[in-house]
């Protein structure tokens, strides 16, 4: 899998390096702006509340 | 994560680091994903413990920076403690403790200061205990409805996360005997005293009473009870902390010396 997307990426060791921590930054951008608020909404169940 | 043992040795030359060649196995792309999978529930933790986190305090610190403001300047206040005020040994009269009425649901009614928390601590407390509360970008402390209001005989109850959403009380086992607790409503800044910490479990709700656990007694004197999880990054018990109240000054008199100094930088970033 992972080996699949560093031989579909171009150019020579640095560019494909330099690719890969270009696609992890977007990748964990994204998952911190979209999916991981989405994901608290589902899985929030911490209560700071006594008496319940 | 065997690919290497099954590979044959027929790489390609230099570059592809010892992985397999095109040739794909289930178990070894199952592997990758279980992998992926488990770094997802960590930067998951990672974001809600500390990145989210620390955005949200700094959301909440910010907001109720200017609800304090606003009060300051709607009542055309003093940033600094008033000559008179600033003797801590001479006690200054200023007539009885006003007691606010409870705002709606979710309404700001007070912004809560805790040196021990930080020298740029301030959250805003809302009315009710909801999550609308607890995990909003501009709250993070509510007040318990069925207590009573600051000032008032008896218990002025507030909840706040202890981590994520702001961690409101993140420091809260920090406190020690003596420890300011500021209130600043609309009328004022009511000062409490931290008195003691318990450890309960979390269907102890008697600690809202008037006179905390004695749900029966008359409360004579006006306490604050701060109630937020145990141990931190857990929700398995509360960590219960107590204030007494000592006394109250109107905003004219300028804020509590030991919060002047914030006070006054709020109003400058402002």
């Amino acid at each position: 899998m992972y080996g699949a997307l560093w031989r579909v990426l171009p150019g020579p060791v640095w560019l494909r390096i330099l690719l890969l921590l270009v696609l992890l930054t977007a990748a964990i951008y994204s998952l911190a702006t979209w999916v991981f608020p989405w994901v608290e909404t589902l899985i929030n169940n911490q209560e700071a509340t006594v008496g319940t | 994560m065997s690919e290497a043992a099954e590979t044959p040795r027929t790489r390609r030359p230099g570059r592809d680091r010892g992985r397999a060649r095109p040739r794909v196995s289930v178990a070894g792309v199952l592997g990758e994903l279980l992998v992926t999978a488990g770094v997802l529930v960590l930067l998951f933790l990672a974001w809600q413990l500390w990145w989210n986190d620390a955005i949200m305090a700094n959301q909440q610190k910010s907001s109720a920076a200017s609800q304090s403001q606003e009060w300051i300047a709607q009542a055309g206040a003093p940033l600094a403690p008033q000559p008179d005020a600033a003797d801590p040994e001479v006690p200054v009269d200023f007539g009885p403790t006003p007691v606010a009425e409870a705002p709606e649901h979710g309404q700001i009614l007070g912004v809560l200061y805790v040196p021990r928390f930080g020298p740029e601590y301030a959250r805003n407390i809302a009315e009710g205990t909801t999550l609308d509360v607890l995990n909003s970008m501009y709250l993070g402390v509510g007040r318990y409805d069925n207590t009573q209001m600051p000032g008032e005989p008896g218990n002025f109850a507030v909840a706040a996360h202890r981590s994520a959403w702001g961690g409101g009380m993140h420091l809260v086992n920090e406190l020690q005997l003596g420890d300011a607790i500021y209130v600043q409503t609309a009328d004022g800044y009511y000062t409490y005293r931290f008195r003691n910490h318990e450890y309960v479990q979390p269907s102890a709700g008697d600690v809202l009473a008037p006179v905390p656990r004695l749900p029966e007694a008359a409360p004579v004197e006006a306490i604050i009870t701060l109630t937020t999880c145990n141990p931190l990054y857990s929700t398995d018990e509360r960590i219960i902390s107590y204030g007494v109240f000592e006394s109250w000054q109107p905003l004219s008199a300028g804020p509590p010396a030991e919060i002047a100094a914030q006070v006054a930088a709020q109003v400058q970033e402002g």
